[in-house]
């Protein structure tokens, strides 16, 4: 195929274009000389304007997303997977141009689409003031119509990385058990086994009695993906830096096993313990409803727990950090670093903590669920 | 002029409570060691449980001043 005149004119077009773009400069160039001062004093006025905003700095941080930051401007560009009138689409979330404010339009299946603050919309058919494709309410929320985003975001990569992480160990240990059997613990697994009977006898065996064997497994399970979550939550660079456990929906998720785990093994004297307790009668109209109310509000309370309290603390280190840009200075930085180191040491303790707490408190309920009269 | 949200003071509050409620738990879980040093371990899982249902309150306060906010 002879494509020599495309490409000639490709090139004479590029050369015009470089040379009105070097005129250009160089002109802006001379007009920048004439009236730098007056540019530099606008320019510092628009700085101090503009505070820097430390909590949507730091909710932005912990809020899951469509790409994963690795350094600088280096982006890992999550695919985006949406389920939409005409069916599933699929495309890289680097289609959007890191636009995070609606003004980068993707079109698939006849469909357009706009990303505002990580979140997929359909597309307006025109543009408001300020170049977005979506209708804004007074708080500046889009009200425009979404589709089922079922995006492998951050976090649902880093919930599969901790999956194979943890398995992997687990199935190292699980084996050095079968192949060493009666036999004294090596490598991975003597590392393994001073927790696994933390969680036995200090966890399982005072809550749940001469039964803790049937619920050993969900604890086991819950208790170290929390744990192995909080800890790589507080790694800031790469596999590392998603917000897992500070994140609703995986919470709901461990409190929901937890309540279904409750709820299902419940025996008669449970049941009995809500809904005729040893009161006078016309206690019952009391009694029942906090007592059935209370069925719910102890996984409610577990979900949100941990959910704040990891909130909480990747929101305190954000927040230590940002003083230097609060405060605009560098001589601050000493401070707020020694403030965020000081912060992290604690965190890691809260991370063992509230694996601790979470795994404890789903035993003192099963426990409670399950306890036999006396 | 004073500027920000009424949210601020409600964290704060609830901050205070939970200082006080950790506080009181920590103190007597102390006391409780420096008595009986070989319960120790008991009496710091105690302590841990207790100290997280009244750390919940203060977060349940934080989350609600946080959605008041926005």
């Amino acid at each position: 195929m002879d494509c020599s005149h495309v490409f000639e004119f490709k090139v004479k077009r590029l050369i015009v274009v470089f040379t009105l773009f070097l005129a250009f400069f160089s002109a802006s160039g001379v007009f920048a000389q004439t009236d730098s001062t007056y540019i530099s004093e606008e320019a510092h006025r628009e700085t101090t304007k503009k505070k820097f905003d430390i909590g949507k700095f730091a909710l932005h941080h912990i809020a899951d997303s469509h790409s994963w930051h690795v350094i600088g401007d280096t982006y890992i560009s999550l695919p985006i997977i949406l389920y939409t009138r005409n069916g599933f689409v699929n495309f890289s979330s680097s289609d959007f141009h890191h636009d995070d404010e609606g003004a980068v339009i993707v079109e698939r299946k006849g469909l357009r689409f706009v990303k505002v603050h990580e979140k997929i919309y359909y597309a307006s058919e025109t543009a408001n003031e300020h170049g977005q494709y979506v209708d804004l309410d007074e708080k500046h929320h889009a009200t425009n119509a979404r589709p089922i985003d079922v995006s492998l975001t951050k976090n649902a990569c880093t919930l599969l990385i901790s999956i194979v992480v943890i398995l992997a160990v687990f199935l190292n240990v699980a084996n050095g058990y079968k192949k060493r059997k009666g036999m004294s613990p090596k490598g991975l697994q003597s590392w393994m086994e001073p927790i696994i009977l933390f969680v036995r006898d200090d966890i399982a065996k005072p809550n749940l009695g001469h039964k803790y064997e049937r619920f050993m497994p969900y604890l086991l399970t819950v208790f170290f993906f929390i744990w192995f979550n909080n800890m790589l939550g507080l790694v800031p660079f790469l596999p590392g830096g998603a917000n897992l456990t500070g994140n609703i929906a995986v919470t709901l998720v461990l409190a929901t096993a937890t309540f279904c785990i409750t709820v299902f093994n419940g025996n008669k004297y449970y049941w009995k313990h809500i809904f005729m307790p040893n009161v006078p009668w016309w206690m019952y109209i009391v009694m029942v409803p906090v007592e059935l109310f209370g069925i719910f509000t102890k996984p409610i309370a577990l979900m949100i727990r941990l959910f704040a309290n990891i909130t909480a603390g990747h929101i305190l280190v954000l927040s230590l950090i940002c003083l230097v840009f609060v405060f605009d200075s560098l001589y601050i930085a000493p401070v707020s670093v020694a403030f965020a180191v000081f912060i992290g040491a604690i965190e890691l303790l809260v991370a063992f903590i509230q694996a601790f707490i979470f795994t404890i408190l789903s035993a003192l309920f099963i426990g409670m669920a399950i306890e036999e009269h006396h | 002029m004073i500027t920000g949200s009424i949210a601020a003071i409600g964290a704060g509050l609830a901050a205070i409570g939970a200082g006080l409620g950790i506080g009181k738990i920590g103190g007597s879980a102390m006391d409780g060691i420096a008595r009986q040093p070989e319960a120790a371990s008991k009496i710091q899982t105690a302590m841990l449980i207790a100290a997280a249902f009244v750390e919940a309150v203060a977060l349940f306060a934080v989350v609600v001043a946080l959605m008041g906010n926005g």
